[in-house]
C-alpha cells in the first residue's frame, strides 16, 4: 500500500447526504473478478447527467470528495472504495461514514476524514467561491487546509498509523500467528465445523 | 475460555460476551482487537479478489473447515439446468468454483440441494449458532445475530484477511439496546419492528453500534422473524444486530445437520444459556418501541429509514427541519414519483417480488401464501416469488405452496438474491414501482429506474391482490392473517 502523509488536489463537493454503495457502483459492476478497473463504474447513474459534479471542467481530475453525511451506508462491496480509488480519489470527507465503507478504505489505502457538518458546509461554500479549489489534506496534523481555511478531522491512531506507514493487515496480524494457534487449541468441541456431515 | 467465571466481574451484555470469548489478542495503545471468526461464508461476488489476494502472496486458507461457499447473488433463479447466459457472471461463478477446488473449501452450487441465500442457507444446515462469530463478504451477515451469534458484513479485503489468518483486527463496537416490548397485532411483523427501527433512529442511528433486540415482543418472534429483524440492523447503521439465546433458538437447532450432539449439545446449550445480558449490564445506549401501537409499514424513499405506516400518506419534505433530511427527502420523492399528502395506500405498484436474505424462509412464503390463497393477483401486476434455498424451495413444494403462488398468477423461481439487488437479470425496468420484501430502496437497487417499496411478505400479498400498497386489513372476508412468523402468538 501506498504511503500517505500530505495529499493536495482538487476537490469536487458531493453535495448530498446517504449516499449509499449502490449509488457509488452499481450491482451490475460487481459481476467482475478483478480488483481495479472501476473508474468508468463510479456513480454510474448520476454521471448520465452532465450537471453532475464530475462531469464539471472545474472538477475533471479531482481526488479529494467532499460529501454529505452518511457516507458509504448499506452494502459491503469494496468495490466502491476501489471505483473511488480507480476513479483518482486519495481522500473523502464526510461528517459521517457507513462502517463498514470506512473499514475497506483503510484498507486499500482510501482516507476518509470525518469532518463536522459545519465545516463540510464551509468548505462547499470555499468550493462553490471558487471551483476547482485545490485542497491539502494533512494525516500527520488531521487538518484540511482549503486557502486561509483550515478544519479539522477525525481518523482513529491505528488506521492513521497503517495509512502513513503503508501497512498491510495481513502480515500485522501473523505476527500473532502464535496465539492464534493457541486459542485454536482451546476451542470447544461443539463450535461449527463445514466439513460434510456423516449420514 | 467459555467457564471465565462471572464472580468478580462487571455485569456485561450479550455482544460484550461473546466479544470476550473470542478474544485472540488485547489491543493496547489505541490498537484493535485481534478476534477468532469460527464461522465465515463465501460467495462469488466479493470472494474473487482475495482469492487472487492469497495467490499472489503464497498464501493457503487457515482454516477451510470452518469455511463455507454458496452461490447466490449472481445467479439465475430460471433454467438453472442451462449455462448462465452472461458471459461476466459464468465467469464469476466458475471462478469462485475454481477457487473453492484449489483451497478445499466446501461449496454449494447451482443445482445443489444446499444451494441457496448465504444467510438463509447458513441457519438451515445449523452451522449459525449461540455465542460464535461470523463474517461473510455481505453486509446482511448481521442475519445470524438471531441466533445470539456475533455476526457482520465484511469488505472482500477483511474476506482474504480471514481466510488467512481465521481472525480479524476489530475496534470493540458501542451497545445499544431496542426494547420492544407489547404485542403485535395480527398482521403486524417482525419486518414492521424492523422497519419501525429504522425509520425511528435514522440509516446512521446504529453506526458504531451492535444492536440487542430485547423485549416481549422480541421474546414472542419465531426465529425466521428475529432473523428478518437482525438482517435489517446494517440499514441503520450498524454492522450487527442480536437476540439472546433462548428455548425458541435451541428448539430451531436441534437436530439439524452441523448442530452439536450428545454431550456437546449438552455443554453447548449450557454455555448458551450463560449468554443473556446480565441484570445490571449497561447498554451506551436505548432505544424503546412500543410493539401494541406498531401498525403495517411501509418506505416511501429511497433510504430504509424513510418509511411510515401504511395508513399514513406521503410525507412533505417542507416539514422536515434538518436540512439535509429535508434535501433528501425532496430528492427521494422526485426518483420516487410520488407527491407529499397521497395517501401510501393509493400507490399503485407494476410488480411484487417476495423473497431476499430478509423474507425467503419457510415461514415467509407460508404468510404470503396465507394471504393470496384462493384469489388472483391484481392485472397487469407481476408477481415474482423467489425461496431463499433449493431447501426451502423443496419444502414449500411439498406443502403444496408452488400450487397456490402459480394459481394467483405468481412467478415461483429458484433461489437465490434475485431482484433484491438486481444483478442477475431479474430486475425492474426504469419507472417501475415495486412493493418489496427486500431489505433496500436505494435508487437503482432493484434495476435501473425502479422504484422499490420495503414492505412485510403479508403486506406484499394483500398489494399483490389490489395492486395498490395494502396491508391484510385492507382485504374483504380475510381472518386477519399474520405472518407464520407471528403464528405462535396470534392463536396464543
Amino acid at each position: 500500500m501506498e504511503k500517505l502523509s500530505v495529499i493536495t488536489g482538487v476537490a469536487a463537493p458531493l453535495k448530498r447526504s446517504n449516499v449509499d454503495t449502490d449509488q457509488i457502483i452499481p450491482a451490475v459492476f460487481l459481476k467482475r473478478v478483478t480488483k481495479t478497473g472501476f473508474d468508468d463504474a463510479l456513480f454510474h447513474a448520476w454521471r448520465q447527467d452532465p450537471e453532475f459534479v464530475l462531469n464539471q471542467e472545474s472538477f475533471r481530475g479531482a481526488q479529494i470528495l467532499v460529501a454529505g453525511p452518511d457516507f458509504g451506508t448499506g452494502s459491503s462491496r469494496e468495490h466502491a472504495v476501489w471505483a473511488l480509488r480507480d476513479y483518482g480519489f486519495k481522500v473523502v470527507l464526510s461528517p459521517r461514514f457507513g462502517d463498514i465503507f470506512r473499514g475497506n478504505s483503510g484498507k486499500q489505502g482510501l482516507l476518509t476524514g470525518v469532518v463536522a457538518e459545519p465545516d463540510i458546509e464551509k468548505l462547499w461554500a470555499a468550493i462553490d467561491a471558487a471551483p476547482g479549489l485545490e485542497l491539502t489534506v494533512d494525516l500527520g496534523t488531521r487538518e484540511v487546509h482549503a486557502g486561509d481555511l483550515t478544519v479539522a478531522f477525525e481518523i482513529d491512531d491505528y488506521t492513521r498509523w497503517r495509512l502513513m506507514e503503508g501497512l498491510d493487515d495481513i502480515g500485522l496480524t501473523l505476527r500473532n500467528e502464535a496465539k492464534i494457534t493457541e486459542f485454536e487449541g482451546r476451542r470447544e468441541a461443539w463450535r461449527p465445523t463445514t466439513l460434510p456431515v456423516k449420514a | 475460555m467459555t467457564q471465565n467465571p462471572i464472580l468478580g466481574t462487571p455485569p456485561r451484555t450479550l455482544a460484550e460476551k461473546v466479544w470476550d470469548d473470542h478474544l485472540v489478542v488485547k489491543g493496547e495503545n489505541g490498537e484493535p482487537d485481534l478476534i477468532y471468526i469460527d464461522l465465515h461464508l463465501v460467495h462469488e461476488v466479493t470472494s474473487p479478489q482475495a482469492f487472487d489476494g492469497l495467490r499472489q502472496a503464497g498464501r493457503p486458507v487457515r482454516r477451510p473447515d470452518l469455511t463455507i461457499a454458496t452461490e447466490d447473488h449472481n445467479t439465475p433463479t430460471i433454467g438453472i439446468d442451462q449455462p448462465i447466459a452472461d458471459l461476466t457472471s459464468r465467469t464469476q461463478i466458475e471462478t469462485l468454483r475454481r477457487n473453492a477446488e484449489e483451497f478445499g473449501i466446501r461449496l454449494h452450487s447451482l443445482g445443489d440441494l444446499e444451494q441457496g441465500i448465504v444467510h438463509v442457507v447458513g441457519p438451515q444446515l445449523g452451522l449459525t449458532m449461540p455465542g460464535i462469530t461470523v463474517v461473510c463478504g455481505d453486509s446482511h451477515t448481521s442475519t445470524h445475530g438471531a441466533f445470539g451469534a456475533m455476526a457482520f458484513g465484511i469488505g472482500t479485503s477483511e474476506v482474504e484477511h480471514v481466510l488467512a489468518t481465521q481472525t480479524l483486527p476489530l475496534k470493540p463496537f458501542k451497545t445499544m439496546a431496542i426494547n420492544v416490548e407489547g404485542t403485535l397485532r395480527p398482521g403486524v411483523t417482525a419486518k414492521d419492528i424492523i422497519l419501525a427501527v429504522i425509520a425511528k433512529i435514522g440509516t446512521g442511528g446504529g453506526q458504531g453500534y451492535v444492536l440487542e433486540y430485547r423485549g416481549s415482543a422480541i421474546r414472542s418472534l419465531s426465529m425466521e422473524g428475529r432473523m428478518t429483524i437482525c438482517n435489517m440492523s446494517i440499514e441503520a447503521g450498524a454492522r450487527a444486530g442480536m437476540v439472546a439465546p433462548d428455548e425458541t433458538t435451541f428448539a430451531y437447532l436441534k437436530g439439524r445437520p452441523h448442530a452439536p450432539q450428545g454431550a456437546d449439545w449438552d455443554a453447548a446449550v449450557e454455555y448458551w444459556k450463560t449468554l443473556a445480558t446480565d441484570e445490571g449490564a449497561v447498554f451506551d445506549a436505548e432505544v424503546d418501541i412500543d410493539a401494541d401501537a406498531l401498525e403495517p409499514f411501509v418506505t416511501w424513499g429511497t433510504n430504509p429509514g424513510q418509511g411510515v405506516s401504511l395508513s399514513a400518506s406521503v410525507p412533505d419534505p417542507a416539514s422536515i427541519a434538518d436540512p439535509n433530511a429535508r434535501a433528501a427527502a425532496e430528492r427521494a420523492l422526485e426518483y420516487m414519483d410520488l407527491e407529499p399528502g397521497t395517501p401510501m395506500k393509493d400507490i399503485r405498484v407494476d410488480a411484487v417480488f417476495m423473497g431476499s436474505c430478509t423474507n425467503s424462509r419457510i415461514e415467509d412464503l407460508r404468510a404470503f401464501a396465507s394471504v393470496i390463497k384462493g384469489r388472483k393477483k391484481a392485472d397487469g401486476v407481476r408477481v415474482m416469488v423467489v425461496p431463499g434455498s433449493a431447501r426451502v424451495r423443496i419444502e414449500a413444494e411439498a406443502e403444496g405452496l408452488d400450487k397456490v403462488f402459480e394459481d394467483f398468477g405468481a412467478e415461483w423461481r429458484f433461489a437465490g438474491c434475485s431482484m433484491c439487488l438486481g444483478m442477475n437479470p431479474d430486475q425492474l425496468a426504469p419507472g417501475e414501482r415495486c412493493a418489496s420484501t427486500s431489505n433496500r430502496n436505494f435508487e437503482g437497487r432493484q434495476g435501473k429506474g425502479g422504484r422499490t417499496h420495503l414492505v412485510s411478505p403479508v403486506v406484499a400479498a394483500a398489494t399483490a391482490i389490489r395492486g395498490t400498497l395494502s396491508s391484510p386489513w385492507d382485504l374483504e372476508h380475510t381472518d386477519a392473517p399474520a405472518t407464520a412468523a407471528d403464528d405462535e402468538k396470534v392463536s396464543a
